[in-house]
C-alpha cells in the first residue's frame, strides 16, 4: 500500500479489476444514482404539487415555509439511524431520509417559480379568460421553470452527496467503499470512495445547470 | 349596454373602493372613466368582467346581470388591454395575440391568420409577428395589447390606462389610432384614465369620478366643458385656470385661439362668421344633475362668441 493515502486512492482507481463486477464503481455508481433519483423522485411527487399550490394561490406559505425549514434541519445521519431502527436494515429507511432531505429545495424551488412570475402578467393572463390551471401551466410555470429546475438541482445535489448513507444500513451505492474502508481503515479506499460521490455530485450538478439555462423562458431574456 | 345598479366595494378591512356607483352605458359608445387614484375607476371597470364582484349592487352586460355568468367564459368574450401591455414575456406578438381565440378553441392556423389582420389594423409591422414582447418598444407592445384585446372579435372592449406607460407623442398616436379603429369597429369601449385630455379624446361620454366611485359629471367632453357641473369638475378639467378657456385673436387676417395666458393654441377653421365655439364656461356652475344638459347655464364664458 502506499504511503500516501491520496496517490493510494488513485492506484484504487486505476485497478481494472474495480470496474466490473457486481461490486465494481458502474455498478455501484447506478446504485447510488439510483437511490438519488428515487429519493428525488418521491420527494418531488410530494413537494412540488404542494409548492405550485402554496406559489399559485399564496395559501399556507407560513407553514410551507415553516416544514421545510424544519425538515431542513433534521440531521441525515439521524434520520437513517432512527429509520432503521424502525423499518429494518434495507433500503426503505435511507430512502425515506433521502425524501426528507430532498423536500425543502423542492419545495422551495416549486413556490419560488410560481411566485417570481408578475403578478401584472398574472393578471393580464386572467383577465384574458385563462383557467387558474391554465395560467398556472401556460404562464406560471414556464417563466418559472429555471427556479423549479434549481429546486431539484438542489435537492439532487444534497441527496447524491448523502446517498452513501445507504451503505450504512446495509444497501449499496457508492457508499460501500466509503464504510468497508472505514471498518477495515482501507484509507485509500475510502479516499477512493468519497472522490466517486464528489465527481458524480459535480457531474450532476452541471448538467442540472445546463438544463436550468435550457429551461429559460425565451423572449425574456434581453435579445 | 353595461349597467350598473347601486354597485358598492369594500375590501376586507374596511376599505372603501366604490360606494354606490349607478350608471348605463350604451352599445357601441366609448365612455371614458376618469378621476385622481383612489377613485374606484380602475375597481368599477374591472367589475364588468368579474375581475372584480360587487360587495353589493348589480353589474349587467344587457340586462343580464355578470354575477350569473361563468367569470372565464365572460372574459374570454370581453376585450381587455392593460397599462404596460400585460402580454405574456415568453410568447411571441403572434402568440399573445392569439391568446383568447385559442382559448376559445379557434383553429391555431385560423386565429394566426386573423391576428395577422389585425397587426395591420392596429399598424403593427407584420416582420414583429415573431418578436417576443421584451423586443418591441413601448408603443409597440401597446399595439399588441389593443390586438389582443380584439383578437376574439369582443362586443366590450376594456382599456385601463393603455396608453398610460408610454411617452407623450407615442401617446398621442395611439389615442389617434383608438379613434380611428373606434370609427370602423364602433365597439363598446370603456376606457379608465386619470389624464383628462385623454378622456376628452376618446370618449364619447366621459364620467368624472370624485373618491369612492362618486359621479361628479357625466356627460360629452362638449357638455362638460360647457357646463362644469360643480367647482371640482371645473378644477378637474382645467377650467378654472383657464386652461379651457380660449379666445381669438386676429393676426395677419387669421383668426388664432388663444389660451388665458395668451399661448397660442391653434387657428380657428372655416369662415369666420362661424359659431363661437372659441369660448368655454370657465369656474361657472353648472347644473348639478349627473346629465349635463349641454351647459345652457354655464356657457357664459368671458369671451363672448364672434
Amino acid at each position: 500500500m502506499n504511503e500516501n493515502p491520496f496517490l493510494g486512492a488513485l492506484e484504487w482507481l486505476s485497478d481494472p479489476a474495480r470496474w466490473t463486477g457486481p461490486s465494481g464503481i458502474p455498478l455501484r455508481t447506478a446504485e447510488h444514482l439510483g437511490y438519488t433519483a428515487l429519493g428525488v423522485l418521491v420527494a418531488a411527487l410530494i413537494a412540488v404539487p404542494v409548492g405550485l399550490y402554496v406559489g399559485h394561490t399564496g395559501r399556507f406559505k407560513g407553514l410551507a415555509v415553516g416544514a421545510a425549514g424544519v425538515a431542513r434541519a433534521l440531521p441525515t445521519l439521524g434520520l437513517v439511524t432512527l429509520f432503521a431502527l424502525l423499518v429494518g436494515i434495507g433500503l426503505t429507511a435511507p430512502l425515506l431520509s433521502f425524501v426528507i432531505l430532498a423536500i425543502p429545495s423542492l419545495l422551495a424551488g416549486a413556490y419560488s417559480a410560481v411566485e417570481s412570475a408578475d403578478p401584472a402578467t398574472v393578471d393580464a393572463a386572467r383577465a384574458q379568460g385563462m383557467t387558474e390551471w391554465q395560467i398556472l401551466t401556460r404562464v406560471e410555470l414556464p417563466l418559472g421553470m429555471p427556479l423549479l429546475v434549481g429546486g431539484v438541482r438542489g435537492a439532487t445535489v444534497q441527496v447524491v452527496a448523502t446517498a452513501m448513507l445507504a451503505a450504512y444500513v446495509g444497501s449499496g451505492g457508492l457508499g460501500r467503499y466509503i464504510f468497508q474502508g472505514l471498518g477495515s481503515q482501507d484509507y485509500p479506499q475510502m479516499i477512493a470512495g468519497s472522490l466517486l460521490v464528489i465527481v458524480l455530485a459535480l457531474v450532476l450538478d452541471l448538467a442540472l445547470l445546463l438544463l436550468q439555462r435550457a429551461t429559460a423562458p425565451r423572449g425574456t431574456a434581453a435579445a | 349596454m353595461i349597467g350598473f345598479e347601486n354597485v358598492r366595494k369594500e375590501y376586507p378591512g374596511g376599505t372603501l373602493a366604490v360606494e354606490d356607483f349607478t350608471l348605463e352605458i350604451a352599445s357601441r359608445e366609448a365612455v371614458a372613466l376618469v378621476g385622481t387614484s383612489g377613485s374606484g375607476k380602475t375597481t368599477l371597470m374591472r367589475m364588468i368582467n368579474r375581475m372584480v364582484d360587487p360587495t353589493s349592487g348589480r353589474v349587467t352586460i344587457d340586462g343580464e346581470d355578470v354575477a350569473a355568468m361563468d367569470p372565464v367564459r365572460l372574459r374570454r368574450s370581453i376585450g381587455y388591454v392593460m397599462q404596460a401591455s400585460g402580454l405574456l414575456p415568453h410568447r411571441t406578438v403572434l402568440d399573445n395575440i392569439t391568446t383568447v381565440p385559442v382559448l376559445r378553441g379557434t383553429a391555431k392556423g385560423e386565429a394566426r391568420e386573423r391576428a395577422r389582420e389585425l397587426m395591420d389594423t392596429v399598424g403593427l409591422d407584420p416582420e414583429l409577428a415573431s418578436r417576443y414582447p421584451a423586443q418591441l418598444s413601448g408603443g409597440q407592445q401597446q399595439r399588441v395589447g389593443v390586438a389582443r384585446g380584439l383578437a376574439a372579435d369582443p362586443n366590450i372592449l376594456l382599456m385601463d390606462e393603455p396608453f398610460g406607460a408610454v411617452d407623450p407623442i407615442v401617446r398621442e398616436e395611439l389615442q389617434s389610432e383608438l379613434q380611428r379603429l373606434q370609427r370602423d369597429l364602433r365597439k363598446t369601449i370603456v376606457f379608465v384614465t386619470h389624464d383628462i385630455d385623454e378622456a376628452f379624446r376618446i370618449g364619447d361620454c366621459v364620467v368624472i369620478l370624485r373618491p369612492g366611485g362618486r359621479i361628479a359629471q357625466v356627460g360629452t367632453p362638449q357638455e362638460i366643458l360647457a357646463g362644469p357641473a360643480d367647482d371640482f369638475v371645473a378644477s378637474f378639467v382645467g377650467a378654472d385656470r383657464g386652461a379651457r378657456t380660449l379666445h381669438v385673436e386676429r393676426v395677419d387676417g387669421r383668426d388664432v385661439v388663444v389660451d388665458a395666458d395668451g399661448r397660442a393654441a391653434g387657428v380657428l377653421a372655416g369662415a369666420p362668421a362661424g359659431g363661437g365655439n372659441g369660448s368655454s364656461g370657465a369656474g361657472s356652475r353648472g347644473t348639478g344633475s349627473h346629465r349635463a344638459d349641454g351647459g345652457h347655464e354655464g356657457g357664459r364664458g368671458q369671451e363672448p362668441p364672434r
